[in-house]
């Protein structure tokens, strides 16, 4: 029963579908504010999904129902696995495994497969364009989001996120060196979350809706709902391995401070996606090969020479 | 990935108009572009010739809803032409003080345009609140934001205090201190200079063959400003520089634009400092005597150009309007070749199109002199067996539709 509560309820889906909505406001709000503008109201992201959810799902005739109807669950689930795989507030996650990193690494993929597949089999050609895109966008940031979060793993001797957080906050100065790792990350992060420079697979201007073109009500509203959810599990994610600074103030202060990184970490997202344009597909590859992995090499090689200091 | 075909328009959310681009791709190059044209046509030149000369000057502001001063002048300046009204030179000013407002606030426009095509939607943003002040000022000078009804036979129909014209000044402060900051943006930010130059590229030659016009040949060095080269209303009396730049992109484009903002800001500086008092209208006879004009203009997207034959009556028997979009359109084939399907947006944007004023229908007669002129009931029968070879039959539906209105 208690498992079901933590699945369903808290930390599980309920909670992460309210910090996912809410988290999208402050980044829309947030958006708007620089842009000079005055933004939505608090409750638009739930408005927005009540809407999507009482409208008729369309599946285009030509489209292999089953995984058009899948995809978008299996976002979701994924999401939601990762989720529970992270520590929040204090250095323990409800589920505790030996390689997290690796597999939380993993299971944020598998959104990013399911729109590649949810847009090449709504065989609507701006979809398949889109899901091209996504595919060929996966290639460019997945290595430099895995090296980045690779150096601190290597520094703290292990592949457990909650044993990584413990080391760390026993010994928070070494969490400074990663300072490059951070930043490759929150750079590889708004590419997984496909927001602007990196939004190609939904440039509306150029391919219309991308991959979700013919996505529509319940389907479309958990792909969105995927989409906000992936962004609070990649922030607490960066938050847990490169931010991990007070995790034994016990749970309220703990919450608080999860809260407040998460903010910081969305700022800086928000942030990068008003100053700058959309690039190229093809910019974006190279971007991230020629300056965003060597930078990830260099991070590791940083820790690396560091292990060997301490020996 | 094998050859796909998409299309660009009539509907999509990248054009406000619709205009058909037919573009064939090899992956993401662009391996051949297809245009359409001739989805907005709303027959402006015959309901010109059914009108009076008053009534065409309210109509042909009508032709384009963000350059519409550009086009009504145009139109009264043939007319005065034919008639042979000389309008007083306060008259002169104000619609050259209204023709470099619009010039700012179309160039604002297009700047946020641009931003919004490259996915810089800050920009878009910004420089929309910006021609805001633009547009207010329009409503305080001529009580209306668009479509402004400023001119009319042998003048203009209002007259500005000097209180109006300080108002300009102050906003036109605002405007020039805002953007000398977006001239940093377009020329420093890295995104953006990525996404702009090099892309669309029109050689001098080519910008020369295909007849490109105002800003978008301008970029290419294609030395052509209808204010300099021949002037008309104040334009004689001001100086202003005719911004040229050899980048012959995009990124050109761009600043070009920029650029004349600035120079705008000057010369509405200048008319305001220049001008004369006196009267703003002639009286002007309401039969125009029988003769024919041609006008040009150099509006904000380019060189636009009016052709009026009067027969003595007060009504035209021929107007024809040329819209700058029309002289660039052409270019944009040229320009996309070898690019990346990102660049499609961006590219056609590049022209600032306006494709509803360019929509024109030209029957063309044999040379024996039958015309090929259609019946209303022929064309219906031509459109339903047209499409029926297509596959798409609407007998049923015809006939569902018949049954529900009895």
């Amino acid at each position: 029963m208690s498992a079901l509560i933590a699945i369903f309820v808290f930390p599980g889906f309920l909670f992460l579908s309210f910090l996912g909505t809410v988290v999208e406001f402050i980044d829309r709000k947030l958006y708007a504010r620089m842009q000079n503008r005055i933004g939505p109201p608090w409750f638009q992201p739930v408005a927005d999904l009540l809407k999507l959810v009482a409208k008729e799902d369309l599946v285009p005739e030509e489209a292999n129902p089953t995984m058009f109807k899948l995809m978008p669950v299996i976002a979701m689930t994924a999401v939601l696995t990762a989720f529970l795989h992270i520590p929040l507030w204090n250095s323990t996650p409800l589920i505790a495994l030996d390689g997290s990193v690796v597999v939380i690494v993993y299971l944020l993929t598998i959104p990013t497969l399911t729109f590649f597949l949810g847009g090449w089999h709504s065989t609507s050609l701006y979809s398949m364009i889109g899901a091209v895109r996504t595919l060929t966008q996966l290639f460019a940031y997945e290595v430099p989001l895995l090296l980045s979060i690779l150096a601190p793993a290597l520094l703290a001797h292990t592949w457990s996120i909650s044993e990584m957080s413990e080391f760390y906050s026993r010994n928070p100065l070494y969490a400074l060196t990663n300072s490059i790792g951070f930043l490759v990350s929150m750079i590889a992060l708004q590419g997984k979350l496909e927001r602007i420079p990196f939004d190609m697979p939904e440039a509306e201007t150029e391919i219309v809706g991308g991959t979700f073109t013919e996505y529509s009500g319940r389907l479309l509203a958990m792909f969105r709902l995927a989409i906000d959810m992936e962004t609070v599990v990649g922030a607490s994610l960066i938050a847990a391995v490169f931010l991990p600074f007070g995790l034994h103030f016990g749970p309220v202060a703990g919450f608080v401070l999860y809260l407040v990184k998460i903010l910081g970490i969305l700022l800086l997202l928000a942030l990068l996606r008003t100053v700058t344009a959309r690039l190229r597909i093809e910019q974006m590859v190279i971007f991230c090969w020629k300056y965003l992995a060597p930078a990830a090499l260099v991070q590791i090689l940083l820790s690396l020479t560091l292990n060997w200091i301490i020996k | 990935m094998a050859k796909v075909t998409i299309p660009i328009g009539p509907q999509h959310p990248a054009l406000k108009e619709p205009e058909c681009f037919i573009v064939t791709l090899d992956g993401e190059r662009i391996s051949h572009l297809d245009m359409r044209l001739g989805y907005n046509h709303r027959g402006i030149e015959k309901a010109c010739e059914a009108r009076t000369y008053v009534q065409d000057v309210y109509l042909i502001e009508r032709v384009c809803g963000i350059c519409s001063h550009s086009h009504s002048t145009c139109f009264v300046q043939a007319v005065e032409e034919i008639a042979g009204l000389q309008i007083p030179p306060r008259a002169t000013y104000i619609r050259t003080l209204i023709a470099e407002l619009e010039r700012v606030h179309s160039h604002l426009l297009w700047l946020g345009v641009a931003g919004h095509e490259i996915g810089f939607d800050t920009l878009l943003m910004y420089t929309w609140r910006d021609r805001e002040a633009v547009m207010d000022i329009f409503a305080a000078l001529t009580g209306n934001r668009v479509n402004y009804g400023m001119n009319t036979l042998g003048g203009v129909r209002r007259d500005f205090t000097k209180e109006q014209l300080a108002e300009v000044l102050k906003v036109i402060d605002i405007c020039e201190e805002r953007t000398k900051y977006y001239i940093e943006v377009c020329t420093q930010e890295p995104t953006v200079i990525n996404r702009l130059s090099g892309i669309g590229h029109l050689s001098h030659d080519d910008a020369m063959r295909l007849g490109t016009v105002g800003p978008t040949g301008r970029a290419s060095a294609v030395d052509k400003d209808v204010r300099r080269d021949d002037p008309y209303l104040a334009y004689k009396d001001l100086s202003f520089k005719v911004i040229l730049d050899n980048h012959n992109d995009v990124f050109g484009r761009a600043v070009v634009r920029v650029l004349e903002l600035m120079e705008s800001y000057k010369l509405i500086r200048e008319i305001i400092a220049k001008m004369p008092d006196g009267p703003v209208t002639v009286k002007a006879p309401r039969k125009i005597p029988a003769g024919e004009a041609f006008s040009r203009y150099e509006a904000p997207r380019g060189e636009d150009s009016h052709y009026i034959r009067a027969n003595g009556t007060d009504k035209p028997e021929r107007v024809r309007v040329r819209a700058p979009t029309m002289a660039n359109l052409q270019s944009v084939a040229k320009m996309l070749e070898d690019n990346n399907l990102a660049d499609v947006p961006i590219a056609i944007a590049a022209i600032d199109p306006c494709f509803s004023c360019t929509d024109r229908m030209i029957g063309i007669r044999t040379g024996k002199g039958t015309g090929n002129s259609i019946r209303w009931d022929d064309l219906r029968n031509y459109g339903v067996k047209w499409y029926r070879k297509q596959g798409i039959d609407f007998t049923d539906l015809n006939r569902k539709l018949a049954k529900k209105q009895e």
